[in-house]
């Protein structure tokens, strides 16, 4: 009987909210319990239609995911080429062979010298023999022409260009060296290059991005219209545009979501493809350079802001059409 | 309860739908609304309901001006009332009991809760054993008690019925109308619109009579004879 009269109070306090603007926290987050299952329900009622949508979205998704992992890897091999400066010297042809080795030696001391590497005349002539095609050639010719040559891996001390310039300035003023250069110029273009196709890759995926959303409001005023029937009933018994736009809110965050899913499954599908080729590309460059791989966080940025864009994009286009759908 | 106050509604481009409409309707009373097709009997039930504006003059519902609601206090209004369709309204991939619930569920209550009252209502239109069937699997009388369960389930203060019985036999409107009068009997004032003159005329009930527009209050003994002159 006491059970009877609480519950009765209950139902009271219950039917006196529904006539106040204002919703308890149970009854909030009933409301978007029920509209995140609905919403999915109603995904998995029309099969066909979601999963184009889906795959749509998906491949919009995945190409402006590859861009970025195109670009984070790029980045990251431009930072190998700079971490790889070195500095040639060309000696003095009068020098030795055994004079230039010394010479060679001595240039350990310097505290901004991680490694050098000799390259006798000869050896230079086989290799430039073997490589460059002129194998006949040279020959015919009575000397060797090339300089010897050391190579100078500079240590972490030498960090910017004006770091290099005093070091090439250092080499330049002993008297075996002939000529001291360090070809980074290639490596400066090369990176104003990447940064002009950084910033395309940036719009472009901007666009795709952009692409996503009118796909999601497109398939969300689809959605809305098949629905333009329970809509109205549900205005008509006094629903408030919030509870109507909700089920449509997370329909949007679904789609987006499980595009974003699958896209990520695509990048890291395209990825694992032209890794092995890459990989085989950097041996013969005699360098080990690996794909990397979106990471945990970027993953999930990644699925949660396409998700985050369905969310919007379904926001955007209810938030009109509802205010164009009334009762007659 | 109801109160019109030289309530006019002119839609764009037309004259008057409804003009200098005024009449009162008490806490627990039932009124027919009656008149020729095009006479304003569904405009008139639109404004209280807040689907369409009134012109100029007041609508008061409950102590509440209509005419001047703002649109986000709409939906709560629509919570006190209770709307019967001549076409049912009902979303035919529900159940009987899902669709009964509607109001229910839209002002934020558990599924546990309002499946109670939702059986409660079915109940008392006598639909107890149908709550799992779908719409389309009921007959026409049947499929507009539940449009009536739906309408009660909220416990409204009024109930607006627009043509509730023109798609049944006379025999199932009878049966419909006893509903409405059992409820009349419990406090909820009753507004019906319809042109079945026949029903009308065997039932007690004041009888609001619409004629382009104009109103006029008759009482059921002067019925025939004002239909007979606007005919």
């Amino acid at each position: 009987m006491k059970r009877k009269a609480t519950r009765h109070k209950k139902l009271k306090q219950e039917l006196k909210a529904t006539t106040h603007n204002s919703l308890s926290l149970a009854a909030t987050l009933r409301m978007h319990g029920d509209a995140l299952g609905i919403s999915l329900l109603r995904l998995l009622r029309t099969p066909f239609s979601s999963f184009m949508a889906i795959i749509v979205m998906a491949i919009a998704l995945s190409l402006a995911g590859s861009f970025y992992t195109l670009m984070s890897n790029t980045q990251q091999l431009m930072q190998g080429l700079q971490s790889g400066k070195q500095v040639s010297l060309f000696l003095d042809e009068q020098l030795s062979d055994e004079a230039a080795e010394d010479f060679a030696r001595t240039l350990l001391d310097n505290h901004k010298v991680e490694r050098v590497s000799f390259i006798s005349k000869e050896h230079a002539l086989a290799e430039f023999q073997q490589y460059s095609g002129f194998g006949d050639a040279l020959n015919a010719l009575e000397s060797n022409p090339l300089p010897a040559v050391i190579q100078v891996f500079p240590n972490n001390i030498v960090q910017n260009e004006a770091d290099l310039n005093g070091l090439i300035a250092e080499f330049q003023l002993m008297p075996e060296v002939d000529f001291a250069q360090v070809d980074m110029n290639w490596v400066a273009r090369l990176q104003g290059i990447i940064a002009i196709i950084d910033r395309f890759v940036i719009i472009i995926a901007l666009l795709l991005a952009f692409a996503v959303l009118l796909i999601t409001a497109n398939t969300i005023r689809a959605e809305l219209q098949m629905r333009s029937e329970e809509v109205i009933v549900q205005k008509l018994v006094g629903a408030t545009d919030r509870f109507i736009r909700l089920p449509f809110l997370y329909s949007g965050f679904w789609f987006c979501f499980i595009s974003g899913i699958l896209a990520w499954f695509i990048v890291s599908l395209m990825l694992l493809m032209i890794s092995e080729p890459i990989e085989s590309l950097s041996f013969l460059y005699q360098s080990h350079f690996e794909i990397h791989f979106m990471s945990l966080f970027e993953s999930l940025i990644f699925v949660l802001g396409s998700a985050l864009l369905g969310t919007l994009g379904a926001f955007i286009v209810i938030n009109y059409q509802l205010r164009l759908l009334k009762p007659e | 309860m109801l109160t019109f106050d030289r309530v006019f509604k002119r839609y764009i481009d037309s004259s008057d739908a409804l003009s200098d409409v005024s009449f009162h309707l008490d806490k627990g009373e039932m009124a027919f609304l009656t008149g020729h097709s095009g006479a304003g009997k569904s405009t008139l039930l639109k404004l209280i309901a807040i689907i369409e504006r009134c012109s100029r003059g007041q609508l008061i519902l409950d102590g509440q001006n209509l005419c001047h609601l703002h649109e986000r206090d709409v939906a709560y209004l629509r919570r006190k009332l209770g709307l019967i369709f001549q076409d049912y309204k009902l979303l035919l991939d529900r159940t009987v009991l899902d669709n009964v619930i509607l109001p229910l569920i839209v002002s934020g209550m558990s599924h546990h809760d309002a499946a109670r009252r939702g059986r409660a209502a079915l109940d008392k239109v006598g639909l107890s054993l149908k709550e799992k069937k779908y719409p389309l699997t009921l007959s026409g009388g049947e499929q507009q008690r539940v449009g009536i369960a739906r309408a009660v389930v909220n416990k409204p203060a009024l109930i607006l019925a627009d043509e509730p019985t023109g798609n049944l036999d006379p025999e199932l409107s009878a049966e419909i109308m006893t509903l409405f009068e059992q409820f009349q009997q419990v406090g909820v004032s009753v507004l019906i619109a319809t042109h079945d003159i026949e029903l009308i005329s065997k039932l007690n009930h004041k009888v609001l009579v619409l004629n382009q527009g104009h109103l006029t209050i008759k009482n059921e003994v002067i019925l025939e004879e004002t239909i007979g002159e606007t005919a």
